[in-house]
């Protein structure tokens, strides 16, 4: 059962992703993204980590996917540039993810593959968990990154803000 | 009083430094009242410390003082050292004196000089280093001397130096005397090896005493004469002393008559333990000084520039004065430097005030009839000329007998009989030249004659006294015959030097005294019959003879081989080790290495296309490669 | 059970489309995008990866990883609308200030 339900969820990540390269309008590959990443949560979640899944589903599925569609809407690109010239970045490029895949499967397998662990047993960390960590022993990167969300907000705001730029 | 014996090199040394920095603020009469006060100062304190060592008639150990130490390292060690004994108290005296009396003399043939001060700076310093030669009490320091009056040579002779042949002439100086400071280096260090003390009285002691391998003796002497035939001018290494007559004529006097060209007899009485010690050096040194005396004597027949006459007559002399050296009689090669000093500075001073008469004019064919002209400069010129001649009484005879009689005595009667023949071609050649240039007809050309007259006092006065000393220092040296106690000279030098070799029967001497007689009158004979009696002869034979004046005049081509052999190969591999190696090469590699940055970094520089694709590629690649390594390849 | 070298495996896959789809589009928003696809990959990883002890510390991580992630969403989005206002297109093969 539960292979079946990794069976779709990883089709629908895979196919999705791959449909976003072969797709020419933004707006298609930002929807095809939420997709993505809404599966990706169903996958956080057959991983017994139910925050990260929820999370992922409001945050990065909901929120930054929702971001870029604004930005694509903004943008109003022309639908399908057509491709000019062909460049040798095209083919070298994909020598080198071929090649790039091969190395982490060859990487992967080496440090996996013997043990074919399970997902371990055992009860599913608890929010409450994760919120114990984080303020405790990962209360410094915590409030970093509360202070990088403010900057990146000012930022934005200043930024988006002009009109002419000086 | 003489306690401060070491002072002597030092007033000059001061004058020179005044002149060299200030000398372009003071007046003339400043500068030369500078120079000729100083090397006067060098000169009484001499005569002080002479009349102190005839006082205790060098019984007791011979002034000596420490400076400073110099040289120290490991066990070796050379200060800076100075002694005063009799050959040093002779060569101040002469050094000094004749010194002195150039510098006087400077003051008025220079007057006309724009860069008075400079020649008078360079004059004293150049009377530092001789001083400083003479003074040394051990090698390296005489090196020093050595060395430093080499350089001043090189910028006196070149001293009016926008002249080509003027500059040319100083080089030529002072690369040859390069090549024997290279044999006396050698000759220095080998002692030093040997030895282990530079200074001049263990090196003696130590070859005396039979302690220095005879080979390595020999090796070493005859080193150190290739350095003293480079400085003093003999075969084969005596090619700059003509040229040098280049530089201005007290200059010629000074540097290239009475001093400089006379420190290597110094040197060789010096170390006559160490000549002594090793008959093969002493051969060397006797036979090199009798050829050359005869060889420049040969070429002195024919030289038509009064000045170059000098010249080659000085090659001559030093040659015979070598003989003395090298047949055991120091003494009496010391006595003829010195009366040499005398009659050739006078030669030369005279000289230049019949040049400065005729307003620059050398070339004897163009003299003549100068006797009433220059009444002061001809009395002194003819007392010179028979001082260096030869005749009786005066200087030169004594000296050159003394010679001459020590080669006999030795037992070297080749030598002998070269020195004998380079007497009578001696008294030949001056007296030539001084018919030429003082009898007979004015051959002056018709735009050139102008009023001649005498030199100032300032010149005349010196050149009377040169030869008042030419005429009688002669008695200081006695011959044996006239009785045992009358060599003042020999006795004065005899703790220094040792007795002559072996002293001749006293009828053999007198024979001798009679051959020299005969052979100085000879000369000056047959002199007077080819240039005033029958004038017409020299030419005469010239042309029965051509092949023989072609190779006088032609200085037997010396210089020409030495041109073709030695310097047009060192300068085309000059030129061509710069060509290939410093221009092709070492530029090149130079100028290479910085295109090769160049095109490296444009070559660079096209990987910043600024696109963010490319760069993401690079990337890619390097995590690529980085995995790859890491994981896959280190296994 | 599932054994995590699937989802692994799924990671790694995820990340190498993602770079494709990096080098393949010419818009930038879109090269952007799979940006997003990459880092998400890496969070499939790390949670893939945690054993038995490790989950809670995992889900950190990922929740790091996300709000960095969206920070910089944020400030790349203000980047390139700037960019666009001044250009009028966002075609990457024009970006080449930095040439050179």
């Amino acid at each position: 059962m539960d292979w079946v339900i990794f069976g779709i969820l990883a089709f629908l990540c895979v196919g999705s992703v791959a449909a976003m390269i072969f797709s020419r309008n933004p707006a298609h590959n930002a929807l095809l993204l939420v997709l993505c990443f809404a599966s990706l949560g169903g996958v956080f979640g057959l991983l017994d980590a139910p925050f990260a899944a929820v999370v992922q589903v409001i945050v990065y599925s909901g929120a930054i996917m929702v971001l870029f569609l604004f930005a694509v809407m903004t943008i109003n690109l022309k639908k399908g540039q057509a491709r000019e010239r062909k460049r040798k970045i095209y083919a070298a490029s994909m020598i080198l993810a071929a090649v790039l895949l091969v190395e982490l499967a060859i990487v992967a397998r080496k440090a996996f593959w013997p043990a074919a662990e399970s997902v371990p047993a055992g009860a599913p960390a608890e929010p409450v968990g994760i919120g114990h960590l984080l303020f405790t022993r990962y209360l410094y990167p915590f409030e970093i990154t509360s202070i990088l969300l403010i900057a990146a907000l000012v930022g934005a705001l200043v930024m988006a803000g002009k009109k002419e730029s000086a | 009083m003489a306690g401060f014996f070491w002072l002597i090199p030092f007033f000059p040394l001061a004058g020179a430094a005044a002149l060299i920095l200030f000398g372009s603020k003071m007046s003339r009469k400043a500068v030369s009242a500078t120079a000729c006060l100083s090397v006067l100062a060098s000169f009484l304190l001499s005569l002080a410390g002479k009349v102190e060592l005839l006082g205790t008639s060098g019984a007791s150990a011979p002034l000596a003082k420490t400076l400073s130490g110099w040289i120290s390292s490991g066990g070796f060690s050379a200060p800076l050292a100075f002694v005063f004994d009799p050959l040093t108290a002779v060569m101040c005296l002469v050094v000094s004196g004749v010194g002195f009396l150039i510098h006087v003399y400077s003051a008025g043939y220079m007057a006309e000089e724009r860069s008075y001060a400079r020649y008078f700076g360079l004059l004293n310093l150049f009377m530092f280093f001789m001083l400083v030669l003479v003074m040394a009490s051990n090698i390296v320091v005489m090196f020093v001397g050595w060395e430093g009056v080499g350089l001043c040579s090189y910028l006196l002779i070149g001293f009016w130096f926008e002249r080509p042949a003027a500059a040319k002439a100083g080089m030529k100086a002072f690369v040859v005397n390069r090549i024997g400071d290279a044999g006396f280096l050698l000759g220095m260090l080998l002692l030093i090896l040997a030895v282990g003390v530079p200074g001049f009285t263990e090196i003696n002691a130590a070859a005396a005493g039979g302690r220095l391998a005879p080979g390595l003796a020999t090796l070493a002497a005859v080193l150190l004469f290739v350095g003293a035939v480079g400085k003093s001018a003999q075969i084969p290494l005596y090619v700059w002393l003509p040229d040098a007559m280049e530089g201005p004529t007290p200059v010629s006097a000074l540097i290239h008559a009475a001093t400089m060209v006379t420190a290597g007899v110094y040197m060789v009485a010096r170390l006559n333990g160490l000549y002594s010690a090793s008959p093969a050096a002493s051969s060397v040194v006797a036979w090199t000084g009798a050829v050359t005396a005869v060889f420049a004597a040969t070429m002195a027949l024919v030289q038509t520039d009064i000045k170059k006459v000098l010249a080659y007559s000085t090659i001559s002399q030093i040659g015979t004065m070598f003989i003395g050296c090298g047949v055991g009689a120091y003494a009496a090669g010391i006595f003829h430097l010195t009366t040499h000093a005398f009659f050739k500075s006078l030669l030369f001073l005279a000289a230049g005030s019949v040049i400065h008469a005729l307003a620059g004019e050398q070339d004897i064919r163009k003299m003549g009839g100068l006797r009433t002209a220059l009444p002061k400069t001809f009395p002194a010129f003819l007392v010179g000329a028979m001082a260096i001649s030869g005749l009786p009484l005066l200087s030169g005879f004594f000296s050159k007998d003394a010679i001459l009689a020590g080669a006999f005595a030795s037992g070297k009667y080749a030598v002998w009989f070269l020195g004998l023949a380079g007497a009578v071609l001696t008294a030949f050649y001056m007296f030539r030249l001084v018919f030429l240039t003082f009898f007979g007809e004015s051959r002056q050309g018709e735009g050139t004659r102008r009023p001649l007259h005498e030199s100032p006092g300032i010149m005349t006065t010196p050149l009377i006294i040169l030869a008042v000393l030419s005429a009688v220092a002669g008695f200081v040296g006695l011959p044996a015959v006239f009785g045992e106690r009358v060599d003042l000279f020999g006795r004065f030098l005899k703790p220094v030097l040792g007795a002559a070799e072996r002293p001749l029967p006293a009828a053999a001497e007198w024979n001798l005294i009679l051959v020299s007689m005969i052979a100085a009158a000879g000369g000056l004979f047959l002199a007077y019959l080819f240039y005033l009696r029958y004038p017409l002869i020299p030419g005469r034979l010239a042309r029965r003879l051509p092949w023989l004046y072609k190779i006088l005049v032609g200085k037997y081509y010396v210089d020409e081989f030495y041109d073709a052999a030695f310097v047009r190969p060192a300068v085309r591999s000059a030129g061509f080790i710069y060509d290939r190696i410093d221009l092709k090469i070492i530029d090149g590699a130079i100028d290479g290495s910085a295109a090769a940055v160049n095109v490296a970094g444009k070559g660079f520089s096209r990987l910043q296309t600024g696109l963010v694709k490319d760069y993401a590629l690079a990337f890619l690649l390097g995590v690529v490669l980085f995995l790859g390594f890491l994981f896959i390849g280190a296994r | 059970m599932i054994p995590s070298s699937a989802f692994l495996a799924l990671a790694i896959v995820l990340f190498v489309l993602g770079v494709a789809a990096f080098f393949v589009k010419k818009d930038l928003l879109t090269q952007f995008m799979a940006v997003e696809v990459m880092l998400n990959a890496g969070n499939l990883a790390f949670l893939s990866l945690a054993g038995r002890a490790g989950k809670a510390e995992a889900q950190v991580i990922v929740f790091f990883v996300l709000t960095v992630a969206a920070a910089e969403a944020v400030v790349g989005l203000a980047i390139i609308l700037h960019y666009f206002r001044q250009r009028k297109s966002v075609r990457t093969e024009d970006v080449d200030g930095l040439k050179g």
